[in-house]
């Protein structure tokens, strides 16, 4: 730790810039000065992938502040941002996994990231970052998280499994792999819509052509090639499922692996979280992650169904007043029965006492 | 002293003037963005501009005024336009942990958690309620004739005066709620845990602003203590006087527990309307009030930005009219004259004893009663 950060982060100055903290007001002065916060600068922007029609696909190198821990590889960051214009000036923040290799604190590194079409306006981070945020944007980061990392002490042969902009993880795993010289093998098995949706191409040709025990699979089944399925895994990688394997992407490719593994311990999974879209008003069910608590959902506030199923979450006035009962919806839908408003995101923060869900929810209780 | 009845409205009345105030929240819901974002982002920076401006003059003795002055705007900045509305919620929509209700901690004795519990939610949902809202009076004081007199209340001018000089010191121990101790009604041990909350935070603060700012200034250590100690003191004479000005200003209504029962949401906007007064001023004396001096709004709405006030308030006292509701907004000198003649008045007994089965007849009848100096 260097002087200043040691200096920046002593009780004496926090006492000093008590209540509020330091970083409160080393952001005032330059955004990349922080103490505990960690944000960070987009320095780089690059096109991975434009077909006419489609998101596009972008990676974007970032420069943390000396407060990034550094990362492993297959692990993911919180990335938050202001977005400007139409009902903005809300920091949005959304989970992006990092592509580039392992980084040690204070690192740059890199996030690959699809503009996702259905993110209401105002609110959809990876099409801002992808198509308007220019070079130079500060966003907000959390620290690395995620346990889909790989063990420090590789395995002679691994799978990695990946569809569409799923590939970021097992990317990161491969690139750290290569850099540090792994001579096991490496089964790389990746679908995409088409060869003109294949994000990392190139790298990924050179790979083919010079990489070391790199066993790589690019699939396109819209155009004919196999579906996964146990044969086809079996005739690719016998006996597959005592192979460790990292499977990444969207939940029809996820399951489908699960099905192929059974219950074998070898396979670790990440799914995508797509933001919900307004289904019905009661159905589904509600489930408080904290508590492990389910029900179906009666449709009516999600305080009275917690209380219902003997819960006691904090509450105030019951009326969405005093904000005593704010809670993360981790998924699903909820209606704001005061505002008519609704909550689709993933991870936001609502007024339990005058939230309904509409149809499936999950809420941090 | 006499009981006027305050227009009432009837159940379909109430109704309708619930939902006109609804629409209002809805529309500037909707309407909420980067202009709201970007203001409370440069309040807080002028606020820290004044800190960090106040604590810097007391290197220079000439200066000393200037650096509690500026201290002085930076408290009173932190606690009401900043703390006090960030702690509504008003700004949660921005995501923003620095400025969101969970997070944020104010430059006060009183810990946030705690503030949040008794003025966000016992304070803002039973405003006015005689026996429910504890901030008739913080327990020290007698604001309303339906409070039985007694002797200790003579005292009334005086404990206003003490609390006005101790305010934020009050406000953390009202909490404690030592009246109910006192009465019996509560029992010293569910304290504790409120206890070990207030004493961390009056340590951070006396920590900063009584040693180790004073200590920066080396030999200047005792002026630099007594400017912290000045600027603390304006911020507390300041914030009284406002908020004594929201709720206790002549003609503000109170309501008893049975009127608020199974209460509809438009007999909540009524009763918030109704137990509030606004002060008139200029945007600057607004903004350093942190827009309290738009109480009536900020009842009626205490989780919007506070910023919005003004402009909702021209919808407000139209809809007042329509309905033919009064209004209760006034100068500061006048509001505050009418508060310190309230305090006075109710520090003697009641001159008329009230005619006993008539009496309770109109209360009865009248969901809301003004009260009238004699």
């Amino acid at each position: 730790m260097s002087l200043a950060t040691t200096v920046l982060r002593s009780k004496a100055l926090a006492a000093l810039t008590s209540p509020h903290g330091v970083d409160r007001y080393l952001e005032l002065v330059n955004p990349m000065w922080a103490a505990h916060e960690v944000r960070a600068r987009i320095v780089e922007k690059t096109v991975e992938v434009d077909v006419e029609g489609h998101p596009r696909v972008a990676t974007l190198t970032l420069q943390p502040t000396s407060t990034w821990r550094g990362h492993r590889a297959g692990q993911h960051v919180q990335v938050g941002v202001a977005i400007p214009g139409e009902g903005g000036g809300r920091r949005t923040t959304r989970v992006f996994t990092i592509s580039s290799l392992d980084s040690r604190p204070g690192d740059r590194f890199t996030l690959t990231m699809r503009a996702n079409p259905d993110a209401p306006e105002g609110r959809g981070v990876s099409r801002y970052l992808v198509d308007e945020a220019p070079v130079g944007t500060i966003v907000h980061l959390s620290q690395a998280e995620g346990d889909f990392v790989l063990p420090d002490s590789v395995p002679e042969h691994i799978v990695l499994i990946s569809g569409g902009s799923g590939i970021t993880p097992v990317m990161s795993m491969l690139r750290s792999l290569q850099n540090r010289t792994h001579r096991g093998r490496i089964t790389f098995i990746h679908y995409a819509q088409s060869p003109e949706h294949q994000i990392y191409a190139d790298e990924l040709r050179e790979v083919a052509r010079t990489g070391y025990g790199v066993d790589l699979h690019l699939l396109h089944p819209e155009l004919g090639d196999p579906n996964l399925s146990p044969a086809w895994l079996e005739r690719l990688v016998p006996g597959y499922s005592d192979v460790p394997t990292w499977v990444c992407g969207p939940a029809p490719l996820v399951e489908g692996v699960k099905d192929a593994y059974g219950d074998s311990e070898n396979l670790h999974v990440e799914y995508f979280k797509p933001p919900r879209t307004t289904a019905g008003e009661a159905g589904g069910e509600v489930t408080f992650t904290r508590s492990g608590k389910t029900a179906p959902n009666t449709g009516e506030s999600l305080l009275e169904q917690a209380e219902a199923l003997g819960l006691s979450p904090e509450y105030g006035c019951r009326m969405g007043i005093c904000f005593s009962c704010v809670s993360r919806k981790t998924d699903g839908v909820t209606r704001d029965v005061v505002s008519g408003e609704t909550s689709t995101l993933p991870d936001e923060e609502i007024r339990i006492c005058v939230s309904a869900p509409e149809g499936d929810c999950a809420v941090d209780l | 002293m006499t009981t006027k009845d305050v227009p009432t409205l009837t159940p379909e009345q109430l109704e309708s003037f619930g939902e006109e105030m609804d629409a209002i929240r809805r529309r500037i819901l909707d309407d909420l963005g980067e202009k709201d974002a970007e203001y409370i982002r440069n309040v807080v920076k002028a606020q820290r501009g004044f800190e960090t401006v106040g604590r810097a003059l007391f290197y220079l003795p000439p200066a000393w005024p200037l650096a509690v002055a500026s201290l002085s705007i930076s408290k009173i900045l932190d606690n009401m336009e900043i703390g006090h509305n960030v702690m509504h919620g008003q700004y949660d929509w921005m995501g923003d942990p620095g400025l969101n209700s969970r997070m944020y901690e104010w430059d006060n004795v009183c810990p946030s958690e705690q503030w949040k519990n008794s003025h966000n939610y016992i304070h803002h949902t039973f405003t006015n309620i005689l026996g429910k809202d504890r901030d008739i009076g913080y327990g020290v004081l007698r604001m309303d004739e339906d409070q039985k007199w007694h002797p200790y209340y003579l005292g009334n001018p005086v404990y206003a005066l003490l609390l006005m000089i101790f305010f934020e010191w009050g406000v953390a121990l009202h909490d404690l709620e030592v009246e109910n101790i006192v009465a019996g009604k509560r029992k010293i041990e569910e304290n504790k845990a409120l206890h070990a909350g207030i004493m961390r935070k009056v340590k951070r603060q006396a920590l900063k602003d009584y040693v180790l700012f004073p200590a920066l200034t080396g030999p200047l250590f005792v002026p630099t203590l007594a400017g912290n100690a000045v600027a603390n003191l304006v911020r507390n004479v300041w914030a009284f006087n406002i908020i004594f000005c929201g709720h206790f200003p002549t003609g503000v209504a109170t309501f008893s527990q049975e009127e608020c029962e199974n209460e509809t949401r438009g007999h909540w906007y009524y009763r918030q309307l109704l137990g509030s007064a606004n002060i008139t001023g200029g945007s600057l004396f607004h903004v350093m009030t942190g827009n309290l001096s738009h109480q009536i709004e900020h009842h009626l709405f205490p989780d919007l930005p506070a910023r919005r006030y003004p402009e909702i308030a021209v919808e407000v006292r139209e809809i007042c009219e329509r309905y033919g509701l009064p209004y209760n907004t006034g100068g500061l000198t006048k509001q505050l004259f009418s508060v310190a003649s309230k305090i006075c008045r109710m520090a003697l007994p009641d001159r008329k004893k009230k005619t006993e089965a008539p009496a309770d007849d109109v209360r009865a009848d009248a969901p809301v009663r003004e009260t009238v100096a004699a």
